[in-house]
């Protein structure tokens, strides 16, 4: 992936070079590319005068941060408490089975990444699934099934 | 600028004045559970009727944040309280929009989307009325559902930024001990006396000083603070500005997950706002006190809500904790005293200043006071959020409050805590709920995460789930909680696959006490107790699972097959069209049979199935 | 100065001393794993672990962390002392099975044994990250972090490739309580972390010494010429 030094010191800017920020900056990077791609981190450390090993520390810390391209569409399955019992991990397994790969990873066609999450805080929607920011609340099997189909045609 | 008590009175009648014109108001819940519910939607139809009927400027629509009937969201209120709609435009969007243009035109009442009470017969119209709301008593949550989050003026209308004004001509010291008298323990948690923490702040030595909201609610199935920070952002600045000034700390930090963007918005959009007016700043209400906040988002990682580690996380590090001999109200942020509250705790303040802290000590029980949040989850009717006082019991919560247990299934246990806490038995429905005695039980108030379980849940299986979630979410610093939970949960984990082994029980006891003893942080030191709590009261569980390689709620699935009783099954083919896997065949108005070689056990036909015809054994 | 006891024993020390500091002073046998006397601790392997007891109230602490305070008694043996550090040594045992280090501590605990499945993708790291603070603190390069979090998290260079600020130095192996850390020296050419150096050869004595990359770093902070940093200490 090639990395706009622009953009890049556009995001180092908006949080005045403040190494407090180096999370901030890397969500913000994350948002623009859909993942936090080597150079970028390499150039936000180079640019607060850290070393690369701390900005791989804490790009590999914080599970929001994705180091590999991530799908077009990103389909967060809940697992909270209120979620595991009323059904999230089947719908979990619903997804993998029917998207063909585990959670953590990226569908071939780049079209769909899986992850689960702990707690979206929409507990009376369990089991809820949230896919770019939209939720889907009281999900089954079946309806995993449509989300996918949803997603997958208006592509 | 404000700078004095007239211009916040101003403002405040100015907006009456300006909402007054409106003869009606609807106010529609845009907390995340109603939005996920299609809130906007609604707001967005009615709008559209509004406008189409001409009536915008007689009816004024506000979108409000958490109502706490997230079940049966989206709800929309009207005026002040008269009237509650429930699950509006879950059926038909167009009818159910029609039907509340109907209701501000000609004040019909809509009684199809009525709250229903248990009997299907009785219908509410006022909230006060149902259970679920009359059982409550709302400080924190007082606002929420009935301002615009987004709208300072309605905040300053509603009796706003008093407390800043009443505190900033009080002594910071006569401050604190208000709080102190108030008897307000920390609301995250571990329940610390918050004025003995502001006064070991203000006492330690070195400068600047530093105010946190800790907003990073990671216990999974409690989201209590999310409502506050998207419902009432402005209660939570508002505390904050009277801890700066009691503690004479000119800087504060709200640290938010990441997983809710909406409370990030809304927070900051508060933050703005408050700066624009003058209430946060230089010089607020010409005092001489200056005071700024500024947000930061985690990183989706549960450990940033231990205190030391969400201090590392803002000062741009990973979220690792240290250990407390030094407490952070002496060196905590960049080494500086900083004080770290729940964002709940904050809300709390103002209404201390406001009404006085005899009036909060006089809520509660003798030693926690007030009035507390919990969100109410899992298998219970009404899922929610719930402001109860303190002392009030678990029966009085899930019973009264929420309905009781969905499908009229048998109550198991209500896990309170989180991943730090346990689950509470049946025989302890009539326990006081208070930070004291939920410890005492072997759990813990935790943030006000509240999971009802039924005769489905399987008690071996919630433990294996809490371990799973530390061990994903250790740090990693420390050898008890990252060596130690993970090896735990192997051995839980064979249980549910059916490999224990006699003596596990004892082995996963000893290896608890270790990591309780041994740990660095609150994290690892509590990570045993949902297994602990579960061996306490469920052992027997643990054992059939063992000896008998049986799991008897069938949610183990290397110990679970399910069946299709002939006798019963009335060949609706309801569980064959939702079978995941397709793995259930007969015709219809023929007996089912399910394929056990192709069976994943996910029990969606049990739970489908109108006729008990699914058994599991 | 303050006063207290380590198991019955009465012992002076200055305020804020840790009490691991005391206690060894002192003579009593305390085993660490993570702590090292230049770098302070940060209280990871709590091997270090003792209780305190002070008025009513009695807990388990890292010695190597807590302050001495006046008036406490400190036990260096009680039962919840040894239970946390054989629990430490056995679970550093199932992660470690091949350290020499893990294995003699663990024997002198009664622990030959660990119940658990033994790992095979640790190696002898125990996350004790010594390393990782020499590189940065001792030597400046600071070319080493750790990776992930929970069980998951490791000491790595970025991306486990080689590190354009490692100088090759060797000092995270020198450091390391285990002998995790893999360094091969052949032909003139050092290997570290996935990274191979070109070996410097002493004018005098033509004897291979140190990383070219180390004395040029060297060079560039001390103002000594590499001429001069080319001669072996030997020969110097």
């Amino acid at each position: 992936m090639e990395v706009d030094a622009a953009v890049i010191n556009t995001i180092i800017d908006k949080y005045g070079k403040d190494k407090s920020y180096l999370l901030a900056m890397f969500q913000d990077v994350q948002r623009q590319y859909r993942y936090l791609p080597k150079e970028a981190i390499r150039h936000i450390c180079d640019m607060l005068h850290l070393p690369f090993s701390k900005g791989y520390e804490v790009a590999t810390f914080y599970s929001s941060l994705s180091l590999t391209p991530r799908g077009k569409h990103t389909v967060h399955v809940c697992l909270g408490t209120a979620c595991h019992l009323r059904g999230g991990p089947n719908i979990l397994d619903t997804f993998e089975r029917e998207l063909h790969i585990k959670r953590g990873d990226t569908t071939e066609n780049g079209l769909f990444t899986l992850e689960s999450v702990n707690c979206l805080g929409a507990c009376a929607l369990a089991p809820l699934v949230r896919v770019d920011g939209h939720d889907y609340g009281k999900t089954t099997p079946g309806s995993v099934k449509k989300i996918i189909k949803e997603y997958g045609e208006s592509t | 600028m404000i700078v004095s008590i007239e211009q916040l009175d101003g403002i405040a009648a100015e907006h009456t004045k300006k909402t007054g014109v409106f003869g009606k108001t609807v106010k529609i819940c845009c907390g995340t559970g109603c939005v996920s519910s299609g809130a906007l939607k609604v707001y967005e139809k009615l709008s559209e009727f509004i406008n189409a009927e001409g009536l915008a400027d007689k009816v004024l629509i506000k979108k409000t944040g958490c109502h706490g009937l997230c079940e049966r969201g989206p709800i929309v209120v009207f005026g002040d309280d008269e009237i509650l709609y429930q699950t509006v435009g879950k059926r038909n969007l167009e009818d159910d929009a029609r039907l509340l243009l109907k209701t501000i035109r000609e004040g019909v009442i809509a009684e199809n989307l009525l709250y229903k009470g248990e009997d299907k017969t009785k219908r509410y119209v006022s909230p006060r009325d149902i259970p679920f709301y009359a059982g409550q008593t709302r400080v924190v949550l007082s606002q929420n559902g009935i301002l615009d989050p987004e709208d300072i003026e309605e905040y300053i209308s509603s009796g706003g930024y008093r407390a800043v004004y009443k505190a900033l001509a009080m002594d910071p010291v006569e401050i604190i001990d208000w709080i102190q008298k108030s008897g307000l323990r920390g609301r995250g948690g571990g329940g610390f006396p918050t004025g003995t923490k502001w006064r070991s702040c203000k006492d330690a030595p070195g400068e600047p000083r530093y105010v946190i909201a800790n907003g990073d609610e990671g216990d999974p199935g409690a989201f209590m603070d999310r409502s506050l920070m998207e419902g009432n952002p402005h209660a939570v600045i508002e505390g904050m500005i009277v801890g700066g000034y009691a503690i004479s700390s000119h800087q504060g930090f709200i640290y938010v997950r990441d997983e809710y963007p909406l409370a990030v918005h809304r927070l900051s959009i508060a933050i703005d706002k408050a700066r624009e007016y003058g209430l946060l700043g230089s010089n607020i209400f010409n005092s001489g006190f200056d005071f700024d906040i500024k947000i930061f988002r985690g990183g989706g990682a549960f450990v940033c809500g231990e205190s030391t580690a969400l201090m590392s996380s803002i000062e741009g590090k990973t979220g690792e904790p240290r250990a407390k001999y030094i407490h952070t109200v002496e060196k905590g942020l960049w080494d500086k005293p900083s004080n770290l509250n729940n964002v709940e705790t904050w809300a709390c303040v103002p209404h201390i200043i406001n009404k006085g802290w005899e009036w909060f000590a006089s809520i509660g029980t003798p030693e926690s006071k007030g009035t507390k949040v919990f969100s109410l989850v899992g298998k219970v009717k009404n899922t929610g959020l719930v402001e109860v006082p303190m002392g009030i019991t678990l029966n009085e919560i899930i019973f009264k409050l929420g309905g009781g247990i969905q499908g009229n299934r048998k109550f198991k246990a209500v896990q309170t805590g989180g991943p730090s806490g346990g689950c509470i038995p049946g025989e302890y429905l009539e326990m006081p709920v208070d930070f004291d005695s939920l410890t005492r039980l072997g759990s813990m108030m935790g943030s006000g995460g509240m999971i009802v379980m039924d005769e489905r849940d399987c008690m071996v299986d919630v433990a294996r789930y809490f371990l799973k979630f530390l061990v994903d979410e250790s740090c990693g610093k420390c050898t008890p909680c990252r060596e130690g939970v993970r090896r735990m949960f192997e051995i839980v984990d064979n249980i549910c696959s059916g490999k224990g082994s006699k003596g596990d029980v004892e082995h996963l006891e000893e290896l608890a006490r270790a990591i309780q003893l041994g740990s660095l942080c609150a994290l690892g030191q509590s990570a045993p107790n949902p297994v602990l709590s579960t061996i306490k009261y469920f052992r027997d569980e643990y054992n059939v699972h063992i000896e008998q390689k049986k799991c008897p709620a069938g949610v183990c699935k290397a110990l679970t097959t399910f069946m299709i009783d002939a006798e019963k099954c009335t060949g609706c083919m309801r569980c064959a069209s939702e079978c995941p896997v397709g793995c259930i065949s007969g015709e219809k108005k023929k007996v089912h049979t399910i394929d056990q070689s192709k069976c994943i056990k996910c029990g969606t036909c049990y739970d489908m199935c109108k006729f008990d015809a699914v058994k599991y054994a | 100065m303050v006063e207290f006891a380590i198991n019955g024993k009465k012992v002076t020390a200055e305020k804020g001393e840790s009490v691991l500091d005391v206690a060894h002073r002192e003579g009593f046998d305390i085993p660490t794993l993570c702590y090292h006397d230049t770098l302070g601790s940060d209280g990871r392997c709590r091997l270090c672990v003792v209780e305190v007891r002070k008025g009513n109230r009695k807990r388990i602490a890292t010695s190597c962390l807590y302050p001495a305070e006046s008036g406490i008694e400190v036990f260096t043996e009680s039962p919840d002392v040894l239970l946390v550090r054989k629990t430490v040594l056995e679970l550093l045992l199932a992660r470690c099975p091949n350290s020499e280090t893990i294995q003699y501590l663990a024997k002198e605990y009664g622990v030959t044994q660990a119940r658990y499945r033994k790992d095979n993708d640790k190696g002898k790291c125990i996350l004790c990250n010594l390393c990782v603070k020499t590189c940065e603190l001792n030597v400046g390069a600071a070319a080493l972090g750790m990776s992930g979090k929970g069980p998951f998290k490791k000491v790595t260079t970025p991306y486990g490739e080689p590190s354009n600020d490692c100088i090759g130095c060797g000092a995270c192996v020198a450091i390391c309580p285990t002998g995790h850390i893999y360094i091969e020296e052949k032909d003139g050419v050092r290997t570290i972390w996935n990274k191979r150096f070109e070996l410097a050869r002493c004018p005098k004595c033509n004897r291979y010494h140190a990383p070219v990359e180390q004395l040029a770093f060297i060079a560039s902070r001390s103002g000594t010429t590499m001429e001069q940093l080319l001669i072996c200490p030997d020969c110097k």
